[in-house]
C-alpha cells in the first residue's frame, strides 16, 4: 500500500528552458482533451463529413448551377463550386473554432472548474492555453483534412499545393479561438456566446470571401472584411486549393500569426486574472 | 507517527487582501510535520483564503508564507509537486471515468503512466472506489465523490494534504468513513490542514487547531487546551418555564464559572455539572429539565466568534 510514503514525490523535471516546461504542460493539457476525444471522436468525424457535403451540394451544385459555369465574375474565372470549395473550408474551421472556444472553455472555468483542479498541480496558465490552442489546431487539421477528402471527390483540387490548406486552415482557426477564449475568460455567463454568432461570427461567415469575392463589397465595406481574420485565412486556403496564390499571399499570412500572436497573450492575461485570486 | 517539531508551514503577518476587502488579517501560525492541523470558524472568517495562499492558488498579498521551506511567491511550481489539494467544491472531470480522472491527474503531476497505473489502483481501494474504476464521475454520490477527489489528491504522493471543509454536505455514514480514511492517512505520517465549520469534525480529526473570526487569528491550541481555556470541562443545560424565568432575579449566579441566557435555556459552565444542578435544586429553582454534558469545541466556537448567523 503505496499511500503516503517516505519517498519524495518526483519533482518536475528539470526543463532546459520555460519553452520546454510550457510545452511539456499544454501537452499533458492536449493529452486530457485528446482522451476524452478517443471516445467521442467518430460522431465528429462523421459531422466533419456532413458539412462540406451539404454545402457542396447544395450550394456549389445547386445555386452553382444558376450562377453561371466560367463567369468572369469569379477570379481565374473558376466554377462556382471550385470558388466556393475551399471558402466553406476556411469557413467551417472557424466556426468549430468559435465553438470549441466558447462553451467548452467557459465550462472548465466556470461550471465544472477543471482549470481550478488543473492549476492545483504544477501546471500553469500559460500550459493551459497553449494545451487548449493546441487542441483547436488539431482538431482544425482533422477537420480540413476530411474536408479535402471531400473537396478531392468533388475533383476540386488543382494540385498537391491544396496541401497547405491544412495548416492555412490551423491557421485560420487559431485566429478566433484565441480572441474568443480572452472573451469567454471575461464571461460570467454564456448569454454572450449567442451574440457572439449572431453579430461577429456570422456576419463575417457571409462576408469574408466564402460565398462571393469581397472586391464585389462597396469599398467601405471591403475594408472592414479585410481586417478581420476570416478574409487572410479564405485567401490563403482557396490559393492552395485551386493552386493559385495570391501575390500578396505573404501578408495574409503575416496577419494571421501576428493576429493569433497578440489574441494570445491577451487571452493569456485575462485567464489568469480570472483564475488566479 | 506523533507529529514532529519540524515547521512544514509558516505563515508571519500573512495577509490577504481583495481590493479593500481584508479576507485574512496578518495572522502568524506553525503546522509541524506529521500533525492534522485545522482552521474553524464561520462563514467568511478567511479559512479558505488562508488555505489557497497555501496551496499557491492565490497570491499572498502581504507578510511570509513558507510553505515545505519554499516561497509560494517564486516556487509555486515545486510546492505543488508536493501538495494535494482537496478543494471545498468537487471539481472532478466529469468528461473522464474514475480511473481516468486518477490517471490524467497523475500525468499533470508529469508522472509516467508506468507509476500512475498501480498508484491509482492502490488509492480506488483504498478508498473503496475499484468497482467503479470504469464508470462516469457523474453518476457517483455525493461521498464517492468526495473519496475520489481525496484519492486524486494522493496520486502525486503529497506531503502535505490540504483539505476545505471535507465532509460538508455529505451524510453520516458518508462522513464516518471519510473519516476513519483520512485517520488512516495520519496514521501512515501523512499532514493534513483542515479547515471545517463541524466542531465534531475538529474533535475526531486535529491535534492542534486555529479559530479564525473575521479575518483574525482568536485562538490557537488542542481541542483540550481550548476546551480548558474558552469553556470548562462540563456544561449544564437548564430549561425552565416563561413564569421561573420573569422570577429568576440572578438566583443562577455563583453556581458556575459563566451563565450564558440564550432564548430558550440557559448555560451553566462549571467543572461539575451535577454539583452546579445540585445547586439549582438547593435554590429550589422551578426547572423543567436539566443537561450535564461534556463541553465541546462548540461551546468554545460559539464563546469566540459570537452567536450571531454569519450570512
Amino acid at each position: 500500500m503505496a499511500v503516503v510514503t517516505d519517498s519524495r514525490p518526483l519533482a518536475p523535471r528539470s526543463v532546459s528552458g520555460r519553452f520546454i516546461g510550457a510545452l511539456a504542460g499544454a501537452a499533458r493539457v492536449l493529452q486530457r482533451n485528446l482522451m476524452v476525444y478517443r471516445r467521442t471522436w467518430r460522431g465528429s468525424v462523421f459531422g466533419s463529413f456532413l458539412t462540406p457535403m451539404l454545402y457542396l451540394t447544395a450550394m456549389g451544385i445547386g445555386l452553382g448551377s444558376m450562377v453561371g459555369k466560367g463567369g468572369s465574375a469569379l477570379p481565374g474565372g473558376v466554377d462556382y463550386l471550385h470558388f466556393l470549395g475551399p471558402g466553406i473550408l476556411a469557413s467551417s474551421c472557424m466556426q468549430s473554432a468559435s465553438f470549441e472556444s466558447t462553451y467548452p472553455i467557459m465550462g472548465k472555468i466556470a461550471w465544472r472548474k477543471n482549470y481550478d483542479a488543473m492549476l492545483a498541480t504544477p501546471l500553469q496558465v500559460h500550459h493551459l492555453l497553449i494545451g487548449e490552442l493546441s487542441w483547436i489546431a488539431f482538431r482544425m487539421m482533422s477537420i480540413s483534412t476530411v474536408f479535402l477528402v471531400v473537396l478531392t471527390a468533388f475533383g476540386i483540387p488543382r494540385s498537391p499545393l491544396a496541401l497547405l490548406a491544412i495548416p492555412f486552415a490551423m491557421l485560420t482557426g487559431l485566429a478566433f479561438a484565441a480572441p474568443i477564449i480572452a472573451f469567454s475568460a471575461t464571461r460570467t455567463n454564456d448569454s454572450g456566446f449567442a451574440a457572439l454568432f449572431r453579430f461577429v461570427i456570422n456576419p463575417l461567415f457571409l462576408f469574408s470571401g466564402t460565398f462571393f469575392p469581397v472586391s464585389k463589397l462597396p469599398d467601405a465595406v471591403e475594408w472592414v472584411a479585410a481586417a478581420t481574420p476570416l478574409y487572410h485565412g479564405v485567401a490563403l486556403v482557396r490559393g492552395a486549393v485551386l493552386n493559385a496564390m495570391p501575390a500578396e499571399w505573404p501578408l495574409h499570412l503575416a496577419y494571421l500569426v501576428v493576429f493569433v500572436s497578440i489574441t494570445a497573450v491577451i487571452a493569456e492575461r485575462l485567464l489568469r486574472r480570472r483564475l488566479v485570486k | 507517527m506523533p507529529p514532529s517539531s519540524e515547521v512544514l508551514v509558516r505563515a508571519r503577518g500573512l495577509t490577504k487582501r481583495f481590493g479593500t476587502f481584508t479576507a485574512v488579517n496578518a495572522v502568524d501560525f506553525d503546522v509541524h510535520v506529521g500533525e492534522a492541523f485545522g482552521f474553524l470558524g464561520p462563514n467568511g472568517a478567511g479559512k479558505t483564503s488562508t488555505m489557497r495562499m497555501i496551496a499557491c492558488s492565490s497570491p499572498v498579498t502581504d507578510g511570509d508564507l513558507s510553505v515545505i521551506g519554499m516561497d509560494p511567491r517564486t516556487q509555486a511550481a515545486q510546492i505543488k509537486s508536493r501538495l494535494g489539494v482537496v478543494p471545498q467544491t468537487d471539481n472532478l472531470d466529469a468528461e473522464l471515468t474514475v480511473l481516468e480522472n486518477l490517471l490524467m491527474y497523475a500525468r499533470y503531476f508529469d508522472l509516467p503512466m508506468s507509476v500512475a497505473r498501480p498508484r491509482a489502483a492502490d488509492l480506488l481501494e483504498f478508498m473503496q472506489l475499484s468497482e467503479r474504476a470504469g464508470d462516469q464521475v457523474e453518476p457517483l454520490s455525493g461521498g464517492m465523490k468526495r473519496r475520489l477527489t481525496i484519492a486524486r489528491a494522493l496520486i502525486n504522493e503529497p506531503e502535505l494534504l490540504i483539505l476545505d471543509e471535507p465532509t460538508t454536505g455529505l451524510d453520516p455514514q458518508a462522513r464516518h468513513l471519510l473519516w476513519e480514511r483520512l485517520y488512516r492517512l495520519k496514521q501512515r505520517g501523512a499532514t493534513l490542514i483542515i479547515t471545517t465549520h463541524y466542531m465534531d469534525e475538529a474533535e475526531q480529526l486535529c491535534d492542534r487547531l486555529v479559530v479564525m473570526d473575521k479575518a483574525l487569528i482568536v485562538a490557537e491550541g488542542t481541542p483540550r487546551e481550548l476546551i480548558e481555556r474558552y469553556a470548562t470541562r462540563e456544561v449544564l443545560e437548564l430549561r425552565l418555564s416563561e413564569q421561573a424565568r420573569a422570577g429568576l432575579n440572578g438566583r443562577l449566579d455563583g453556581l458556575a464559572e459563566r451563565v450564558e441566557e440564550l432564548p430558550d435555556r440557559f448555560l451553566l459552565y462549571a467543572a461539575d455539572g451535577e454539583q452546579a444542578l445540585e445547586g439549582v435544586h438547593a435554590r429550589e429553582i422551578p426547572i423543567e429539565s436539566a443537561l450535564v454534558r461534556r463541553a465541546t469545541l462548540e461551546d468554545v466556537f460559539l464563546r469566540l466568534t459570537g452567536r450571531s448567523l454569519v450570512e
